[in-house]
């Protein structure tokens, strides 16, 4: 926008809307996204597996569009919808965020399997302390299936959701340069 | 919005991750120490939901059910297999079933065996319990044409229940076995020994007066003697149990604490009627 060197034109109602829309997408999809994922289909941890690989995509990809605080929003309507302790959900999304955000200058370089690998590893984390982080605050040892089957979701959806994403990312760049 | 300076603004952003971390604590913390609240937070959020989950659920549901259905259809195979062997072994104890039968008649043909007549039955609500002169007794409610009679005999659907004692324009008195005034003779069907089932008021009557040197078996089959002329021999009453303080009852096969309707069959027999009976004996057709 600005980088083309024109001066930038005024914000009329209709292009703040567009981009407030642009600007809001990436969470309303994903809490949408949990809320449909959340349906009781008897697949145990299936709203947490697919939070994670629009979280994991937009701090990548478009930190702007996924600041902290709507990752918390989300993970609090990842905790509520689910009937697992509160604050699991909050800090393990807030935990994948920080550290995409750290790896981001990286990542964004590098081709999508590699992308698709990082996340994968990023799954398993996930799911680590999500487990380490049930069994403290249960006090007891939860079954280890689920947390298993969650990194599983969650890696093996991503690259078809991550395809998808790339797409919007990319038809959402070129609206921003074609202002 | 308000308009803050850029390195406040990259200050704050800095700041907010940890900020959020620690509030990722503090609910970790708030859920365990208010649990209602989260409860009702759940709830609010779940109201909210409902609408997409309702909406999500129909295609969920068809796949489930399509998964179900291709399951039961994938099991079929199997099913069938196993119905086809059961078929075949059932065939083979009809067939044995059958030759029984044809052998069975064989054998009364030659002893010019006298067939029992099938009896007459009439079924009865029962529409009170106890009451009466008898503590364990049921009203039966039949109509106003009733062919009820004194000495009847009551069954449910598994077995001996009681016998006809009163018997008015609408309604009989069934005096149940159970009944401390209730004598039923009786014979043992391991050993043929007779006995006397006597009422206690309490659940199980108990076996009285067997002849010396035979002892009724736990779970001996119990039936009705016909002894006295009271009762047709053979009517299934209950099975043989030793209480703990050693003493020979019957677990009846009827339901007496669920008794709904009651068959009241007629055997023609008067050998021992109550006393009232006795002194006015009713007119009654012959049977057959």
């Amino acid at each position: 926008m600005a980088a083309k060197g024109r001066p930038e034109p005024p914000m009329g109602v209709l292009r703040r809307l567009d981009a407030g829309a642009r600007a809001a997408f990436p969470a309303l999809f994903t809490a949408l996204l949990i809320a449909v994922a959340a349906v009781p289909v008897g697949v145990p941890g299936l709203a947490a597996a697919v939070a994670l690989p629009p979280v994991f995509f937009w701090t990548i990809f478009r930190p702007a569009a996924m600041p902290p605080p709507a990752v918390f929003a989300l993970g609090l309507l990842l905790d509520l919808t689910s009937f697992a302790p509160l604050g699991i959900g909050v800090l393990v999304l807030l935990v994948v965020h920080a550290v995409a955000m750290r790896l981001r200058e990286w990542l964004v370089k590098q081709s999508f399997l590699l992308v698709w690998l990082a996340f994968c590893v990023f799954a398993a984390g996930a799911a680590a302390l999500g487990f380490v982080l049930h069994a403290l605050l249960m006090m007891q040892v939860p079954p280890r299936m689920p947390a298993i089957f969650q990194a599983g979701v969650a890696a093996g959806i991503y690259p078809a959701l991550g395809w998808a994403l790339g797409r919007l990312h990319m038809a959402m760049s070129r609206a921003e340069e074609g202002l | 919005m308000i308009r803050l300076s850029i390195p406040l603004r990259q200050a704050l952003a800095r700041l907010s991750l940890p900020v959020l971390i620690a509030a990722a604590f503090g609910t970790m913390l708030l859920g365990k120490a208010d649990a209602l609240l989260v409860e009702r937070a759940r709830m609010v959020l779940a109201d909210m939901l409902s609408p997409i989950w309702a909406a999500v659920q129909q295609p969920v549901q068809a796949t489930q059910d399509a998964m179900a259905e291709a399951r039961a259809l994938w099991n079929m195979r199997e099913e069938n297999a196993r119905l086809r062997e059961e078929n075949e072994r059932l065939h083979r104890w009809q067939a044995t079933a059958l030759a029984l039968e044809a052998e069975n008649a064989l054998l009364r043909r030659q002893l010019s065996w006298v067939p029992d007549p099938a009896p007459a039955f009439r079924t009865a609500r029962v529409v009170a319990d106890a009451g009466g002169t008898y503590a364990r007794a049921v009203l039966l409610a039949a109509g106003p044409n009733h062919q009820l009679r004194k000495g009847q005999i009551a069954l449910d659907e598994r077995g001996f229940v009681g016998r006809v004692t009163e018997v008015g324009s609408r309604s009989a008195r069934v005096l149940l076995a159970t009944d401390i005034n209730s004598r039923i003779p009786v014979v043992l069907e391991g050993s043929r020994a007779r006995a006397i089932m006597v009422g206690n008021n309490a659940t199980r009557p108990r076996l009285q007066h067997w002849p010396e040197g035979v002892v009724p078996r736990e779970g001996d089959r119990v039936v009705t003697s016909a002894e006295a002329g009271a009762f047709p021999a053979g009517l299934p009453v209950g099975v043989v149990r030793w209480s703990e303080s050693g003493a020979a009852e019957v677990e009846l096969f009827a339901r007496m604490d669920r008794m709904d309707l009651l068959r009241l069959f007629d055997y023609g027999l008067s050998g021992i009627l109550p006393p009232e009976a006795v002194a006015r004996p009713e007119a009654r057709p012959a049977r057959r």
